[in-house]
Formats: structure tokens, C-alpha cells, sequence
């Protein structure tokens, strides 16, 4: 297996309390922390072991979005990466983006670079789509293994457990494939200050979209971004007596 | 308007979830085909047959279907597109779901709207982002809209009341050799499913470790309950990440809630907050928690949860 791509969205740091804004049309990202989708973290880790147990020769980096994108990269370059590309999307075209446009940009790199196996995180924390994986097999006519908690390259291609409702499923796919990470698959490394330095060496192509021959237009309209309606906290009570009270009132028990 | 669902089944019986996706397609209202393929899926089509405002099943039987594999339903699922010319292609949002339809739209070219929960007309959807903490409304330009449901936001039709005709879905060759299923390996339990329990019971890190989850075994005993975890307590690795509820596991909304040792990190209260009743037990008085709870109790679990079980 020669070359392994792996797609990294630069979001909204998973432990930052996001804020919609007050014109309902999206939530606030200036001055608000990001960092690598921490799925897509597990989808370098794992291809940067692929690489190690010399299964991988080479892997690629890609991340769609305006220029911070390049952060993003560079983390997946100290991870281990080998080069980036940043495929150049910004304003009102980086806001209407969605999983099938970034699908249809790594589905066209693979064919480009000769990628014999796509490697995405399930979903992205900020939309929560998890569709990225599954639309990049289908544009590529190439098995999908989603959820994947475990990946085993055999001579004849992957055996991958997948996470399931309820379990785990085995599948053998025959490569080249695309891979969606589950939180099981493996724990990321963190970089180190001597890759992070490394990584500011490695080379990253810059591309627009356009010149992929892929069209941006927007799919969807946004309507409105709001708030979930508030919770109102309940009664503390004293002691499990009352509780049971409290169940009972409920209908509960 | 007409909505094409595909069924989620194990061929004997329909999963629960494929009836949420059925109240969904309701309210978008027209026309309503199933879709059930699998090895032999002669009972889950008569079951799904027989619910309310059905008016067509699909039933396609074959081998190439085992495993319920994307590759081999893609095709099936486009054939069935092209001959009936669905404006809507609805799943459940489950594993199963969620691996085929984007697959299908890719086909399609149409964007995918993943796990609404709500409808508020057939072009505008109601979906959470940022794991439920904010609910984003999209109108979808595509002309054929292909939709997960979120099984809690949607109430399940009952299996009655209708007598739809079922007939073979399109022919041809579904057979893959992309991809082989081999195994499927479901986790065992006598207790209700943690997707469709009325009551569950969950534990935190407080819980200290895996021995001390029979606490929580023993209180689920009494109340027909389900057991669940946070994140916190599956990363500690005191239960498998098959039971946890949040933004990276399960998203559950039951009649009753008990957060039993959970502080309530927003990746947590995203998967639970929907419940009904939530009740928390928790020592510290600040835990968060607390903020979405109907009912709290400041306490020792280890005293309060055996005191609780003993009394109900």
C-alpha cells in the first residue's frame, strides 16, 4: 500500500461552551479556540501507525477551509504526516460547505495523488454530519468501512470492526477503501515540540477548488441558528425518602 | 410528496427505530413506500405491512443483502429511485442508516441531511449541531431530499391499522465484492435496549470502578431499566463504550433519567438532556448536573443507591 490520505477539519475546540449569534445566523467562531477534530485525530494516528509498521509509505494531509486551515495541518504534520494540501475555501463559500463538497475534493486528491486508502474521523464535531467517508467511497465506487474501531491489513485487503448499535460487526473490504474512525480506533499522540519544529518543514501545497474542478455551490439554505430551548433545574430534595416521593408522584415507579 | 423509508430490520423483526422514521415521513406528508431488503425478510416486511398510512412495501430477498452491507443496498436503493422517483429517502439514524444513505446521495448528488428532529415543512428540516448545543433549521435545495431521523424526536408508529400490498422491489444484480461481511457480534443482555428503554439508569466517574456498576445493576433490576455511562467512566474503563450516552456514544430520551455519579460535561447532557425526567445523585453540589435535573439529591451514592434500591 503506497499512499494514505487523511482528511482534518480545523473546528471549535470540544471543550469550549460555543455561543450562537445574535443574528441566529451561525455560531461564533472569532477569538473562540480551535483545534484538529479529535476524530480526525484518530484518523491521522492511525494512518501515521500504518506508516510506522511500514504498511503506509506515505501520508497525506488534506484540509478544506480558509487559512487557519494550515494550523490544522501542521498538528497532522507534527502527528506524523509526511505533506499537507490545503484546498483553499473561504467566506460566504467556506459557510454553505458541506460534507458532500469536501467528499467530492478528497475523492478527486485520491485519484490525483494515487491514494490507495482514505482515512476520515466518523464525523466532525461542530456539524455533525458523519457523512464525509461514506460520500467519498460512493464517488470513488470504493468499499466504505465506517466506524471503525479496529483495522487489520490482511493480503488480501482490511478486516475492520465497526461499531455498531448494540456491538461490533467485522467486515473484510478489499483496498483501496475509505476508512471512518470511531473513538475505539486508537488514542492520538500529542506532538512534540521537536515534530511541531519538524513539521514547519514539511511541504504543504496550497489549491483553490475550483482548479479541482469542483463546484461549491450551496446546497442547503441556513434558516436559523438558535439556542436549545433552557432546561429549568428541579428541586434538590433532602434525602431518598423524598426521592422515592418524588418517583412516585412522577409516576415512575 | 412521496417518501421512500428504508427499513432497518434483522429479517425476523423490524428494529424499533425504523417506526420513529415512519412518524417522520407522516408528517412530510403523501405517498409512503418501504423498502425492506435482507437474506430472508419475509416477517419484517409483513410486520412493517401492517402500520398505519404504509401504502407500499418493497421487499427485495437475496443473499447479496446479508450483513445489510452499504455497497449492496446502494444499488438496490437506486434502482428503486429511478423507478419510482421518490422527492424523499428517509432512514433511521442508526449505525445502519447512517453508513447507506450518504452513500445513496453521493449517488444522487444531493447533499444528505444526517439525524433531524424536526420537519417543518417537506424543504425545511430541524437538525442539531455542536452535539445538541445548537439546533440549526436548513432549507434543502436538492430535489430529492435523503434524511436520517432521529429515532427520540419522532414517535413510533404503531404496527397496526393498515394492510399495505407488498411487491418485489427492482432485480438486478446487488451483489458486491467490494466489501464481505464476516461477523456481527452483539453485546448480550436481559435488560431493555439503551436506545428504546423507558428507564435507564447512569454512571459517572464517581462510580470509582467497573465492580462498583453492580449498584446501578441492582437499582436497573427494580425499575426495568437500562444501564448506560458517561464518557468519563468508559475512558476510565469501567464499562464498554457500547453503553455510553453523549455526543460520542448514544443519544437517549426516556420517560425516567438517573445520573448517578455524573458531573455533566456538555458532551454528556447532549445525549440525555431530552429526557423526561431526570433525576441526579451526586455528592458535589455543584456539579452541573444539577442545572438539568428535575429532581437532585446531594449525596453519597455508595449509601444513597442501595437506600434507594431498597426502597422501591
Amino acid at each position: 500500500m503506497a499512499r494514505v490520505l487523511v482528511g482534518v477539519k480545523r473546528v471549535i475546540d470540544y471543550a469550549v461552551k460555543i455561543r450562537v449569534k445574535p443574528d441566529k445566523s451561525g455560531v461564533v467562531t472569532d477569538g473562540v479556540k480551535h483545534s484538529m477534530n479529535p476524530f480526525d485525530e484518530i484518523a491521522v494516528e492511525e494512518a501515521v501507525r500504518l506508516k510506522e509498521k511500514k504498511i503506509a509509505k506515505e501520508v497525506i494531509a488534506v484540509s478544506c477551509g480558509p487559512a487557519q486551515a494550515q494550523e490544522t495541518l501542521r498538528t497532522a504534520l507534527a502527528m506524523g504526516a509526511d505533506r499537507a494540501i490545503h484546498v483553499e475555501v473561504s467566506g460566504p463559500e467556506y459557510e454553505t460547505m458541506q460534507p458532500l463538497h469536501v467528499a467530492k475534493i478528497l475523492a478527486k486528491l485520491s485519484q490525483d495523488e494515487k491514494v490507495d486508502l482514505v482515512i476520515v474521523g466518523k464525523q466532525a464535531i461542530d456539524d455533525d454530519s458523519n457523512q464525509t467517508a461514506q460520500i467519498t467511497a460512493a464517488l470513488l465506487d470504493w468499499p466504505q468501512a465506517t466506524f471503525a474501531s479496529k483495522v487489520e491489513k490482511t493480503d488480501a485487503g482490511l478486516t475492520v470492526t465497526r461499531e455498531i448499535d448494540g456491538g461490533l460487526e467485522v467486515i473484510k473490504t478489499k483496498i483501496p477503501a475509505v476508512i471512518s474512525a470511531d473513538l475505539r480506533l486508537n488514542e492520538p499522540r500529542y506532538a512534540t515540540l521537536p515534530n511541531i519544529m519538524k513539521a514547519k518543514k514539511k511541504p504543504m501545497k496550497k489549491v483553490a477548488a475550483k482548479d479541482l474542478g469542483v463546484d461549491l455551490a450551496p446546497r442547503i439554505k441556513i434558516i436559523s441558528v438558535e439556542d436549545p430551548p433552557v432546561r429549568q433545574a428541579g428541586a434538590v430534595v433532602p434525602d431518598v425518602d423524598t426521592l422515592v416521593s418524588k418517583l412516585k408522584e412522577g409516576g415512575h415507579i | 410528496q412521496s417518501t421512500l423509508v428504508i427499513a432497518e430490520h434483522n429479517n425476523e423483526a423490524l428494529i424499533a427505530a425504523t417506526q420513529n422514521t415512519l412518524c417522520a415521513a407522516k408528517k412530510i406528508g403523501g405517498d409512503i413506500t418501504v423498502l425492506v431488503a435482507g437474506t430472508k425478510c419475509g416477517p419484517a416486511a409483513e410486520a412493517v405491512a401492517k402500520a398505519n398510512g404504509v401504502s407500499k412495501v418493497l421487499v427485495a430477498e437475496s443473499d447479496a443483502f446479508k450483513g445489510f452491507t452499504s455497497e449492496s443496498m446502494t444499488p438496490l436503493i437506486l434502482a428503486t429511485q429511478k423507478q419510482f422517483n421518490f422527492t424523499h429517502i428517509l432512514a433511521p439514524a442508526t449505525a445502519f442508516g447512517k453508513a447507506i444513505l450518504p452513500r445513496v446521495a453521493a449517488k444522487l448528488d444531493v447533499s444528505p441531511i444526517t439525524d433531524i428532529i424536526g420537519i417543518k415543512d417537506p424543504n425545511t428540516f430541524v437538525r442539531t449541531i455542536y452535539a445538541g448545543n445548537a439546533i440549526l433549521t436548513l432549507e434543502a435545495k436538492d430535489a430529492v431530499k435523503v434524511i436520517t431521523v432521529r429515532g427520540t424526536a419522532f414517535a413510533p408508529e404503531p404496527l397496526e391499522g393498515g394492510s399495505a400490498a407488498q411487491e418485489n422491489a427492482p432485480e438486478g444484480d446487488y451483489k458486491t465484492d467490494l466489501v464481505e461481511f464476516v461477523s456481527q457480534e452483539l453485546t448480550k443482555s436481559d435488560r431493555p435496549e439503551l436506545s428504546s428503554a423507558k428507564n435507564i439508569v447512569a454512571g459517572g466517574r464517581g462510580l470509582k470502578s467497573g465492580d462498583n456498576f453492580k449498584l446501578l445493576y441492582d437499582l436497573a433490576d427494580k425499575l426495568n431499566a437500562a444501564v448506560g455511562a458517561s464518557r468519563a467512566a468508559v475512558d476510565a474503563g469501567f464499562v464498554p463504550n457500547d453503553l455510553q450516552i453523549g455526543q460520542t456514544g448514544k443519544i437517549v430520551a426516556p420517560d425516567l433519567y438517573i445520573a448517578v455519579g455524573i458531573s455533566g460535561a456538555i458532551q454528556h447532557l447532549a445525549g440525555m438532556k431530552d429526557s423526561k425526567t431526570i433525576v441526579a445523585i451526586n455528592k458535589d453540589p455543584e456539579a452541573p448536573i444539577f442545572q438539568v435535573s428535575d429532581v437532585g439529591l446531594v449525596a453519597d451514592l455508595f449509601k444513597a443507591v442501595p437506600e434507594l434500591t431498597s426502597k422501591l
